[in-house]
């Protein structure tokens, strides 16, 4: 055991979380307060998760250039963290590769060590949600994730003459934080119609601060210049192999085709929770309708339905920071709870109420900013849906016609669609809705792909701690 | 009425598996009507996960003549059935770490059974200097020419589709709980309720032949056991043949292959536990840390790479390592094809030549013996009492 752990009993219940996100360093606190000291693994070097995430040591930047109007909640859940971390097993850089029962196999580097548990919370987070568009292989194209982290950890622009598009309360945040930071943002496209944002207002209204703060951000970009399209049809990201981007080409809400020049893209349609580990640990699914995606199924305080796994954040629902800490509380309730322990009085009544209203702004969202997939419908033959085998939305639509593949996985096993490095995440969901297009049926009938350990690529030259082989 | 018409044929299959595919496909060939009943999707368990190995060297010398039948129509794929199914005959290399298994490489090399195999095997610097990526460890490999390797994603759902084309009634999530002969026909139902008949019958359940075939009466000795499967991220296209360890400790036999596209795919060292009632296969991870380091003992540049995915099966396992293929001991008009114990998809389409024949003409010229259902009967009074 590691040195400066909480004094525990003989037997003391192993409760490890995944993610130091918001999620899973709310969760941690909880457990402490109520004796239990869990393990943290992260597969970042610091913890803050991707919201809140901390700039590599050395860097100067403060908190409200980092965070903006979100500063004092990043740095309160950082000095949290920093607070807990001496009496936690605290693993960064630490990837949780895959389960087995109940023993979770983690990697640091080349280095593997499994840990077994009473207790799992799933603080996995989200990751960007994505469309194919002709184009988006091109060098340059960027998810609006990765466009963020490349400010926020690096101080560092994708490109000089940006362009955002796509869908979603990040791409606005985003391509503000972007012309915050001195870049030039040359267009910000977003393919919902704005006349959804006010038929969605009552339940955005839910949390009144953030959606001002959204308003506020749209107003920014406005007065700054940067031209906005709302109801756009993404047709092609342009330029070529050798170049890059040089630019993206849309049909207006009118339908007329435009162009704008840039020389990066950061593209993405809000966020897709990380469910693969829930996936291994067998939890059921289920499909939901607002946001035309499959997530985890959970009982209102975040377990899921294998016992002793638990999940919050974003990961389990894309509710953002606030709710995420509340999640992440909430289910540090549920483990202490299920362990037979005390959790903090009032607590969980309190996150459960937080939370409601949270979740009515997160369908809000789902309403203001819809998931477009009919684009998939006309996405071109030639346009590639699987960047990582580089096999094209025609490739894809052949195996359904000619080969009967009406469901995700057999579609998988027949085109490669989903058999790359980034394991469906980037193509998954869009593949789905071809094979719903092409076969004319809902898209929750062609299923989800099944996960599959690795959780992310894992070096071949793994090997087993000393510690490990010796016990 | 037509729906009763619908479900009788000249033989019916339970089980759409490479075996139960490319059955249907060379029966119909020889003009027979079939039905094709799938529990789930074709190709989905055994047929679907394995390794992909098109290999006759390192079969039980009864298997061979078999599998060169089955190599033969490999070849010709194309023109039989409209798909490669990637088959790539790039040689198989089968190397030993123990300088005492030498002798055991050149013994199956010169058996008459391995003729047509042109099996060479070399030695020491010899073998390291043709194959100069193999780790220090390796004494001796054998290397068979004709061997190769192919996709098994595609190959049950190919030939199925080609039985289709060719006039099969394929049926998929049909779940046959129960199998009888009341009279002269056979009668096939469903979990839910649909009935099927024929005169001939042919069970290529996989590991879950033995619930139909003990309903005849012949119980088989069968284990479930799944294939413990991975595969690399691309790397350029460098191992044209297929290498694998032959040793007695089963913790050592790993084997990869390489496809064009770049991936190394490898298995071996260990077997999952699959539910057959849940159809659940997971690669586990403990075993797949041990095939690591079997791979980087084997090829040690590989551990440069990173996995990308595992995954894992449904396989039947017969407890002499033999598979059950032939007529029933039992009852007249009924066949079985299943339990190949996790070395199936080369003999794959052979067999379905085979029962084909044997099916239609009531012989066939490949020898089955090892392989007949009767070598498990019980006297009758021993299986009256259990």
């Amino acid at each position: 055991m590691e040195s400066g752990l909480v004094q525990q009993g003989a037997n003391p219940p192993r409760v490890v979380i995944v993610g130091a996100g918001p999620a899973g360093v709310r969760c941690a606190e909880t457990l402490l307060s109520a004796g239990i000291a869990p393990v943290v693994i992260d597969e970042n070097r610091r913890d803050g998760g991707q919201i809140y995430r901390r700039q590599p040591e050395g860097f100067q930047r403060p908190y409200a250039t980092l965070y903006g109007s979100e500063a004092g909640k990043a740095e309160a859940l950082h000095r949290t963290f920093d607070s807990l971390r001496g009496r936690l097993d605290y693993r960064p850089d630490t990837l949780a590769w895959h389960l087995h029962e109940r023993t979770l196999y983690t990697a640091q580097g080349n280095r593997q060590r499994t840990l077994d548990f009473d207790a799992l919370v799933l603080c996995t987070g989200a990751g960007d949600r994505l469309l194919p568009v002709p184009g988006w292989n091109l060098a340059g194209t960027y998810t609006l994730g990765g466009a963020q982290i490349a400010l926020k950890a690096q101080a560092v622009s994708i490109g000089r003459r940006v362009i955002f598009m796509g869908s979603g309360p990040l791409l606005y945040l985003v391509a503000a934080q972007y012309q915050q930071a001195g870049a030039t943002v040359a267009a910000v496209l977003d393919t919902a119609p704005l006349r959804l944002r006010a038929l969605a207002t009552p339940k955005l209204l839910a949390r009144p601060g953030v959606a001002w703060k959204g308003v506020q951000l749209m107003a920014a970009l406005k007065r700054a210049g940067v031209p906005l399209h709302f109801g756009v049809t993404p047709l092609e990201i342009l330029g070529d192999a050798e170049q890059g981007v040089a630019g993206v080409a849309f049909a207006d809400a009118r339908g007329l085709r435009q162009e704008v020049a840039g020389d990066a893209v950061g593209l993405g349609y809000h966020l897709r929770p990380e469910t693969q580990l829930g996936d291994l640990a067998r939890c059921a699914f289920e499909f939901e309708q607002a946001t035309g995606q499959w997530v985890l199924q959970l009982d209102g305080d975040g377990r899921t339905s294998t016992p002793g796994v638990y999940a919050a954040g974003d990961g389990a629902r894309v509710r953002g920071a606030d709710g995420a800490e509340l999640a992440g509380q909430l289910a540090a309730c549920a483990v202490l709870t299920d362990l037979g322990r005390t959790a903090p009085g009032g607590l969980a009544e309190r996150c459960r109420e937080a939370l409601a209203v949270q979740e009515r702004f997160r369908l809000g969202l789902a309403e203001a900013f819809p998931w477009p997939a009919r684009q998939m419908a006309s996405l071109p033959d030639t346009a590639v849906v699987c960047r990582c085998e580089g096999i094209t939305a025609g490739e894809l639509r052949a195996v359904v016609r000619e080969k009967g593949a009406r469901e995700a996985n057999r579609a998988k096993a027949f085109s490669r669609v989903g058999m790359g490095r980034c394991q469906g995440r980037y193509c998954a969901q869009a593949g789905a809705e071809i094979i719903a297009a092409e076969s004319g049926v809902p898209v929750e009938t062609v299923g989800r792909l099944r996960g599959q350990a690795p959780i992310r690529p894992l070096p071949l030259g793994i090997v087993t701690s000393e510690e490990e082989v010796s016990s | 009425m037509s729906q009763h018409a619908a479900n009788r044929a000249d033989v019916i299959i339970v089980g759409a598996g490479i075996m139960g595919s490319a059955s249907a496909f060379f029966l119909r060939r020889r003009g027979l009507s079939v039905l094709l009943l799938e529990r789930d999707q074709v190709g989905r368990f055994a047929s679907g996960t394995n390794f992909g190995n098109v290999r006759r060297q390192g079969r039980y010398l009864s298997q061979v003549a078999l599998a060169t039948r089955s190599r033969g129509i490999w070849g010709r794929l194309p023109e039989l059935i409209g798909d490669d199914l990637e088959f790539i005959p790039g040689g198989h290399l089968r190397v030993v770490y123990d300088p005492a298994r030498i002798a055991m490489l050149h013994e199956y090399a010169r058996a008459p059974e391995t003729a047509a195999l042109e099996l060479q095997v070399l030695e020491g610097a010899a073998l390291h200097e043709k194959f100069p990526y193999l780790g220090p460890e390796v004494v001796a490999g054998s290397y068979a020419p004709h061997d190769g390797h192919a996709n098994p994603r595609l190959a049950a759902p190919a030939f199925a589709r080609a039985a289709v084309r060719e006039g099969v009634d394929l049926q998929e999530g049909v779940e046959i709980t129960q199998v009888t002969k009341p009279g002269g026909d056979f009668l096939v139902q469903a979990a839910d309720g649909r009935r099927y008949q024929a005169p001939r019958l042919l069970i290529t359940a996989g590991a879950w032949g033995s619930r139909l075939s003990s309903q005849f009466g012949e119980p088989v000795p069968i284990e479930t056991h799944g294939p413990q499967m991975g595969v690399t991220e691309p790397l350029p296209y460098v191992f044209r043949e297929t290498v694998g360890v032959s040793s007695p400790l089963v913790s050592e036999t790993i084997y990869f292959r390489q496809i064009p596209r770049g991936n190394v795919i490898f298995g071996g060292c260990f077997r999952t536990r699959p539910d057959l009632d849940t159809r659940l296969a997971r690669a586990e991870p403990h075993g797949m840390l041990n095939q690591l380091a079997q791979l980087r003992r084997l090829a040690p540049a590989l551990g440069r790479i990173n996995v990308i995915r595992t995954w894992s099966g449904v396989e039947g396992y017969i407890v002499d390592d033999l598979p059950i293929m032939g007529p029933s001991s039992q009852v007249d008009g009924l066949y079985y094809a299943f339990g190949f114990c996790g070395a199936g998809f080369q003999l794959g389409p052979g067999v379905g030549d085979t029962m084909a024949e044997l099916i239609a003409t009531g012989r066939t010229e490949t020898p089955l013996a090892a392989f007949d259902i009767g070598r498990f009967a019980q006297p009758r009074s021993e299986s009256l009492a259990g």
